[in-house]
């Protein structure tokens, strides 16, 4: 196999062949010979279906790669939908000239990925671009999950209550502050990391153990702040929320101190907003922490009858303000 | 956070909040100049600690939001000139010219890059020899040094695909002109970071001339708050004077190195104030054996001249008449995501920040 891609590698024949079967197939352990649909067994019961695209820049930033984020992005949504994620689909259109060894490195950690999150990859599509077509490499991936029928509303807001409390599983905006370090090379002390991952094992044992979630979302572009405001818009509930109790890592604050980010509205990878009846809050906390993506989990308020779809930000300070819907964007392309 | 937290301290904040409350008697106006200073206020609920006679006003100091619209479309101009490619500080993206934005004008096809300094747009250029990159060069004394040694070092190098479309301005000719224009005052809490640059002398003249309080101070809680509480101890006293709270930061000289670079490179000129107008000595401009820089001459940009949306009343709101839910666009034709004026688009802008934090209850 040569070394980068070729708009050879997209014609539809050996080299394409080659590509798809060295570089993807065998890795993902999809069934040979390939066929133009996967055949999928499901149990008759109803499905959640989603997809997404991916578009980073960088490719390659610390805490996971684009590959990893199109497995967990995708994993994640069928997750907070109450579903347990079982096939995945996944498309790639490739920049003529993007380095294959940085090709297997992607399709190897989305197979690692995979794996863990115990999701399959069943079936996908290349296309090679010319060059300056697309920036190297996007993924779009679609997924499958089996949803457990006593969560399908979970998404809706429907079961929020005033007195529920707002519970996340740990710190906020590191994955988009880390990716705008990567690409200003801003280097600090502590390093910083996405926290880029699968949260379908956490979630599932939070649901198997607890009757009273109310409600679910990840927490990715627009962050904390965005969905909190969704969530009073659409239950017309108010929500109070302790920014002491919010996580927020060193680095994170500081970057964001300096460019004048507010690291609650940054997008995360690995974050989840898990609401739930005050009496089952500690027990979900508790969850969270005993797996590694949750160990700076945190009770960060609650659900009020005041101030109907506002959002109220106690701050560190003592002084009080609303926690509003970012608007704009505060970085291109960060996920 | 080391040299953070130990400001944002909740004790140290709830006793000055005391201390405030036991101080202030009647009504105090203070205008905030900088617009670090507007959105640090509301962003840490600072007027959810004050007396209700305590008001607080936003200033000019918002670099985005005094920027007229004639600059934006001539930068857009710019970015659409074949071979040019601007290099601009985010903020700039979404500030509404007469027809578009510099973000739309990327969405259109222009060649325009977000920068995190001057140094970086030279970075640029130097990579790109086919390129003519220019750098809006906008703000107060705060970021008129970063613009003086950029360019100083382009001529050292010989760099020629290096421009910048000037507007830089300075602070005191502007803080003047709000007083002469009748503004009800009773002190100014005096911008931070341009302190730094200016020292405190460079608003001596406030008190001296006008009888008004002073104070410079910094952006986090107790700064604002101790500022406050100096600013009325310093009117119940009738003992007005420029006072440095923030003195980790701020000399009454200031950053002489600083204003030596900023000497070399520009020299006074009048200068066009959105909502002030064009105000005697209150801008900068490149000195002549330097003009090869200045992106205004290098290239022929024409825009036509056109009117501010009627309605909207940025210019009161900057020199201190009104404020933002006065505005009859407030929330309703203008929000951040369909600004019309300059003051709702920065996140230092007075409407974006009361928008952000206070409104559409």
């Amino acid at each position: 196999m040569t070394e980068k891609i070729s708009l050879s590698h997209g014609g539809g024949g050996r080299q394409t062949h080659d590509l798809i079967q060295g570089v993807f197939t065998k890795r993902f352990g999809m069934d040979d010979p390939m066929t133009d649909s996967a055949i999928l067994t499901v149990p008759s019961s109803k499905i959640a279906f989603t997809t997404d695209s991916y578009v980073i820049d960088p490719i390659f930033f610390p805490g996971g790669n684009i590959g990893k984020l199109a497995i967990c992005g995708t994993v994640n949504d069928l997750a907070v939908s109450g579903a347990d994620p079982k096939y995945i689909a996944a498309a790639f259109i490739i920049e003529e000239g993007f380095d294959t060894g940085d090709l297997e490195k992607i399709a190897f950690s989305m197979a690692d990925q995979a794996e863990a999150a115990g999701v399959k990859i069943v079936t996908g599509d290349t296309k090679v671009v010319e060059k300056g077509q697309c920036d190297g490499l996007f993924i779009t991936t679609t997924g499958i999950g089996i949803l457990r029928d006593e969560y399908a509303d979970i998404g809706s807001g429907i079961r929020v209550k005033p007195g529920d409390r707002l519970i996340i599983n740990g710190s906020s905006g590191n994955h988009a502050v880390t990716i705008l370090a990567s690409r200003r090379n801003l280097t600090f002390d502590t390093p910083l990391i996405s926290d880029c991952a699968a949260l379908n094992h956490l979630i599932r044992k939070i649901l198997d153990n607890s009757g009273e979630v109310h409600f679910m979302r990840d927490l990715t572009r627009g962050g904390l702040a965005s969905v909190l405001n969704e969530l009073a818009a659409m239950t017309g509930c108010g929500i109070t929320v302790e920014e002491n109790s919010v996580p927020v890592d060193e680095p994170v604050r500081g970057l964001c101190e300096i460019l004048g980010f507010d690291p609650l509205a940054m997008a995360n990878e690995g974050k989840v907003l898990v609401v739930a009846d005050h009496a089952e809050a500690d027990k979900i906390l508790n969850i969270m922490r005993s797996f590694p993506e949750g160990k700076d989990a945190s009770i960060i308020g609650t659900v009020t009858g005041e101030r109907p779809g506002r959002v109220v930000l106690n701050s560190s300070t003592g002084g009080t303000r609303f926690l509003d819907m970012p608007s704009g964007i505060q970085l291109p392309r960060i996920c | 956070m080391k040299y953070v937290d130990e400001f944002r301290e909740k004790k140290l904040i709830s006793n000055l909040a005391d201390q405030i409350k036991r101080s202030a008697s009647g009504e105090y106006t203070f205008m905030e100049v900088c617009g670090g200073h507007t959105a640090a206020i509301h962003r840490f609920g600072i007027p959810s600690l004050l007396p209700h006679g305590i008001k607080l006003i936003s200033g000019p100091g918002c670099p985005v939001c005094v920027t007229s619209t004639e600059y934006i479309d001539r930068l857009i101009a710019l970015s659409f000139t074949r071979g040019v490619a601007v290099a601009t500080f985010g903020d700039l993206m979404r500030v509404p010219g007469t027809e578009s934005s510099l973000s739309e004008a990327r969405a259109g096809g222009a060649d325009v890059r977000v920068v995190l300094s001057a140094y970086e747009a030279l970075e640029i250029a130097r990579s790109h020899h086919d390129l003519n990159v220019v750098f809006p060069a906008i703000g107060f004394e705060t970021t008129a040094p970063g613009t003086a040694v950029t360019v100083l070092k382009a001529a050292g190098e010989g760099t020629e695909n290096f421009f910048v479309l000037n507007a830089h301005k300075v602070m005191p000719p502007a803080m003047e002109e709000i007083i002469r224009a009748g503004t009800h005052i009773d002190g100014f809490i005096c911008p931070g970071h341009v302190s730094v640059i200016t020292g405190s002398s460079a608003f001596e003249f406030i008190p001296r001339n006008y009888g008004l309080a002073c104070v410079i101070t910094g952006f986090e809680p107790t700064d604002l708050l101790s500022a406050i509480l100096m600013l009325i101890k310093q009117i119940n006293n009738h003992a007005p004077c420029v006072e440095i709270q923030y003195k980790r930061a701020v000399t009454p000289a200031g950053n002489i190195v600083a204003q030596k670079f900023m000497n070399e490179v520009f020299e006074p000129c009048d200068s066009d104030w959105r909502g002030l107008g064009v105000i005697p000595s209150s801008g900068l401009t490149l000195r002549e054996r330097l003009k090869n820089f200045d992106a205004g001459t290098a290239f022929i940009i024409e825009v036509p001249r056109n009117e501010p949306d009627p309605f909207c009343i940025c210019g009161e709101i900057l020199r201190g008449v009104s404020i933002p839910d006065e505005c009859a666009l407030f929330a309703k034709a203008c929000t951040p995501v369909h600004p019309v004026g300059a003051c709702m688009v920065s996140d230092e802008g007075a409407c974006n920040t009361f928008f952000k934090y206070h409104t559409h209850d």
